[in-house]
């Protein structure tokens, strides 16, 4: 009947209605690896396009220099940073390390993230 | 005077052979009573057929686990107040990752026996437990005393929990939680059963189970733990040197 699990069911995954910050970290951690692999396939498709010669290379140049462009690094610069930090946090928890502070390890994460997307914000924009 | 709420208690429903739907039940209620007392009233005044599950009213028996308004709740110790408001609706649905039997009752019956398989301890010796200011030092004598297992075996966490929600064959937060109690030093053939694709690694560490306990039993350290255990069990076996860290 209804309600059983089912692997159809990944999606409830990214559903953060009623849960807690391990879960909010969980749905982040999952949202930021599809982004970043989504990322490594582009980055390899514009690697592709600079063998074509010079003239592939300038107009890859003038299209990196766009600010769309730029914002999608600056998103790439967060997801990398919040990642990194959360897999730090996974991998201490999971050998028994701040089990009790994984929520406070969370929200460090996610501050530390925000702080090195302003950061590099500023350098990407600032000019 | 009692203070008197109008809420929709909106609960799910699901009878054999039919696609699940809700009923809207107004009602006034006390709003210090408990999301237990209005579903009995539900059933007592409204509806005779539905069907949930429930026993002792004093979270011992861990029979009444629902979902309240999507959070997974022993609705016997849930005060209304603390989870809706005046004129507002209270969602009442089963248990996640369990078959519906009918309504807000759910099959427990492969849950169960996961706990079983494990070995999960009903009582336990009183100087195993882990309880609050223990004494310093635990005399000989103690050990005659037992206490109830912490775990309610309420299925709060296998329903909160992302990775149970995709797969039957994880074992799950409190039988995982249990293979700590019981401990890899007493039982060392646990291992065959936690070290394995749906055992111990395949926890995601949400932490929606220590969430939702009602118990304090705190399955997301103990499966952290349980790691510990297999991790040093494996080195041991590996280095021929017998014995596993405490947990």
């Amino acid at each position: 009947m209804n309600n059983q699990p089912s692997s159809k069911k990944f999606l409830a995954w990214f559903n953060p209605l009623g849960r807690q910050p391990g879960s909010w970290a969980f749905i982040l951690s999952r949202i930021t690896a599809l982004g970043l692999t989504f990322y490594l396939f582009l980055h390899l498709v514009v690697l592709g396009r600079l063998a074509q010669g010079p003239q592939a290379y300038q107009e890859f140049l003038a299209l990196a220099e766009s600010p769309i462009v730029k914002l999608g690094e600056l998103a790439v610069i967060a997801a990398v940073i919040y990642h990194g930090l959360n897999g730090i946090r996974i991998i201490l928890t999971s050998f028994g390390i701040g089990v009790a502070h994984q929520q406070r390890l969370f929200y460090a994460s996610v501050a530390l993230a925000l702080a090195g997307t302003v950061f590099f914000g500023i350098r990407l924009f600032g000019g | 005077m009692t203070e008197k709420w109008n809420i929709t208690l909106r609960i799910y429903r699901q009878k054999t052979g039919e696609l699940p739907h809700f009923d809207d039940f107004a009602m006034e209620v006390d709003p210090n009573e408990y999301v237990l007392d209005a579903i009995e009233r539900v059933w007592a005044f409204h509806d005779r057929s539905l069907c949930f599950r429930h026993a002792c009213h004093h979270s011992t028996c861990g029979a009444c686990g629902m979902r309240i308004n999507g959070v997974e709740k022993l609705t016997c110790i849930t005060v209304i107040r603390d989870v809706t408001h005046n004129g507002a609706t209270l969602k009442v649905e089963p248990l996640r990752n369990f078959p519906v039997v009918s309504d807000l009752a759910v099959d427990m019956g492969v849950f169960y026996r996961k706990m079983e398989m494990v070995g999960a301890r009903a009582v336990l010796p009183v100087t195993e437990a882990e309880i609050e200011h223990p004494p310093a030092t635990w005399q000989p004598e103690d050990a005659r005393y037992i206490r109830l297992s912490d775990c309610l075996e309420c299925g709060l966490c296998i329903s909160a929990c992302p990775v149970a929600a995709t797969t039957i064959e994880y074992l799950g937060p409190a039988p995982l939680a249990a293979a700590q109690d019981v401990g890899l030093r007493r039982s060392p053939e646990l291992l065959t059963i936690i070290d394995s694709e749906d055992g111990l690694w395949r926890c995601h560490s949400a932490f929606e189970c220590t969430a939702v306990c009602p118990s304090f039993v705190d399955p997301g350290r103990r499966i952290m733990n349980l790691r510990k255990q297999a991790i040093g069990l494996k080195l041991t076996k590996l280095f021929g040197k017998p014995g596993v860290p405490q947990p």
